[in-house]
């Protein structure tokens, strides 16, 4: 056995998917631990402290950036980079420039954290990086495609597995949002600070087009080549329809460029504009949906799993939550339902159902998949794979039912009028509405995170465990061969 | 510049052109995935594709750390 996974170590560069994979659950841990705090922030303003790094307006993007870029942008390198090699099988292309991806994207992250807690940000949403970042992630991620593109170039496999596809559209996608949406004059060589090259509603429609397809190609088609992937490898059995993957991957990569302008419903934006992404967001529904189906049916004939296997349980439970947020979302970008949730906690909520339910239950089935297998041992604890998978579930909820309160109920007083025409509702009074629900908010953070730590735990004591087993294996063939 | 190639330069006629050319690409696409049984039954075999690299072999039969 220990020859067949040194032939696969020796086969596969393990140790990029390795780092890769730690990263995520540190940067995991982290953002979400951020993400906590801000939200208690908001529930009892004085953790503010007055002390301006600390606040939630430079904590906030430490938060986003550090959960989508640092975690999950971690687990997509991860995964991208073990699927690509075990399904082309062959070896990633040139170690040198995948390593480079790896400490480039880290520093990028690191120095973007630090950046916005010390006050700079270009405040274009998820993409507040300074333009010094902004060029080193752009020079990290062109590298990244062609460590990806050449790997498949020299796969043994003839056919290039749908997985793949995902992965290399997300990787096309994000370097044309990311660069287009970057555009900007520096004030100076030395100078952090920057003027967009797009002005005026121009810039809201790039800053959204980036918004959103941010969302449909970081957060949803990298993802979906992850569960192309380890949902069949967990479940022991083929996608129920490759045919149906196709057709999942097409419709959504004609459809997801269009839909950005959504998020600028009742602005200056031309009508037009608005009713074109929200025909196209509807639209969305399918191939969303068909993905969503040809997941849940490949478990079809082994639900008995789960009950025993909680791999299949995070598995299963992000489909639902991907099925249930792109019903959401198409919903909100109806004019007439978002000139209600549109600038309410709805939206965060929606947000957090999509990524907390979809992207992080993904990927936490995806690495106790991957863990295993890096390291070449079973995982410390499955005991507390289950209660993770039950913290974050708990936690899902509340965050998102506490959410639907305050945003539904923010909008609804927002837009009541008396009798006599007047705003029923002072301002003041929606924010002390919203009290409660970020309390509930809070809590449910709270338990989502906790999950994370004891992944966390998990996980290191299962790296932990196999490098102590591996010392233990070295220690007696030295003893064999000092007797011989 | 010809004349035709003036047409596509005005938005209102690309835009829609592109939206067309996009469709009928799209449905190109599910006439080619759906409509032979023969390839159908070919795209179909490459969902083995993660299954034939199986590593079952290599990781030890799972027995929680709880359980010892």
């Amino acid at each position: 056995m220990a020859n067949t996974f040194a032939q696969a170590t020796e086969q596969y560069n393990y140790d990029i998917v390795r780092k890769f994979t730690v990263m995520t659950v540190i940067w995991g841990v982290i953002g979400m631990g951020v993400g906590v705090y801000i939200a208690s922030e908001l529930a009892w303003p004085f953790l503010n402290f007055d002390i301006p790094q600390i606040t939630f307006g430079r904590l906030r993007p430490v938060h986003t950036t550090l959960v989508i870029f640092g975690f999950g942008g971690s687990a997509l390198f991860a995964t991208s980079y073990y699927i690509v090699q075990r399904t082309c099988q062959t070896r990633l292309f040139n170690d040198t420039m995948a390593n480079f991806t790896f400490w480039g994207w880290q520093v990028a992250i690191a120095l973007s954290a630090i950046s916005y807690m010390a006050g700079y940000t270009q405040a274009r949403e998820y993409a507040e990086m300074v333009w010094p970042i902004d060029i080193l992630i752009a020079v990290v991620w062109v590298t990244y495609l062609m460590v990806f593109v050449m790997t498949l170039l020299r796969r043994s496999q003839p056919h290039i597995y749908v997985a793949n596809w995902f992965f290399v559209a997300f990787i096309l996608a994000t370097a044309l949002l990311h660069i287009f949406n970057n555009m900007a004059v520096p004030v100076s060589l030395f100078s952090l600070e920057s003027y967009s090259l797009h002005a005026g509603v121009q810039d809201a429609m790039t800053q959204w087009w980036y918004g959103h397809n941010a969302v449909g190609f970081f957060l949803t088609a990298a993802f979906l080549g992850m569960m192309y992937y380890f949902v069949p490898k967990q479940a022991g059995r083929p996608v129920y329809s490759y045919r149906l993957s196709i057709i999942h991957f097409w419709a959504l990569i004609f459809l997801y460029m269009w839909v950005g302008a959504h998020h600028l419903h009742w602005t200056a934006l031309p009508d037009w504009t608005s009713s074109l992404a929200a025909t196209f967001s509807i639209l969305l529904l399918l191939p969303s949906w068909g993905g969503m189906i040809n997941g849940i049916m490949t478990l079809s004939g082994a639900w008995e799993r789960l009950r025993t296997d909680p791999v299949i349980r995070f598995m299963i439970v992000s489909l639902s939550f991907y099925g249930m947020a792109t019903f959401e979302g198409p919903l909100m970008s109806l004019k007439s339902i978002n000139a209600l949730s549109h600038y309410t906690d709805w939206t965060i909520g929606h947000v957090h159902s999509g990524t907390l339910g979809w992207v992080s239950m993904i990927t936490f089935g995806s690495l106790y998949h991957m863990v295993p297998r890096l390291y070449e041992t079973k995982m410390y604890s499955q005991r507390l794979m289950f209660t993770h998978f039950w913290l974050a579930t708990i936690g899902i909820v509340l965050y998102i039912t506490s959410m639907w309160v305050a945003g539904i109920g923010q909008g609804l007083m927002l837009r009541a009028f008396d009798e006599y025409g007047n705003l029923a509702y002072t301002f003041v009074e929606t924010v002390s509405f919203l009290h409660t629900p970020y309390v509930w908010r809070a809590i449910g953070g709270g338990f989502f995170l906790s999950g994370m730590a004891l992944m966390a735990y998990n996980v290191f004591m299962t790296i932990y465990q196999a490098k102590r087993g591996q010392s233990v294996m070295d220690a007696k063939i030295a003893a064999k061969m000092a007797q011989a | 510049m010809s004349e035709f190639a003036l047409w596509f330069t005005k938005m209102e006629h690309s835009k829609p052109f592109a939206l067309v050319l996009f469709f009928i690409t799209f449905i190109g696409i599910v006439l080619y995935v759906y409509a032979n049984r023969k390839r159908g039954e070919r795209l179909e075999s490459y969902k083995n594709i993660p299954l034939e690299d199986d590593d079952a072999d290599r990781i030890p039969h799972h027995k929680d750390k709880d359980d010892e």
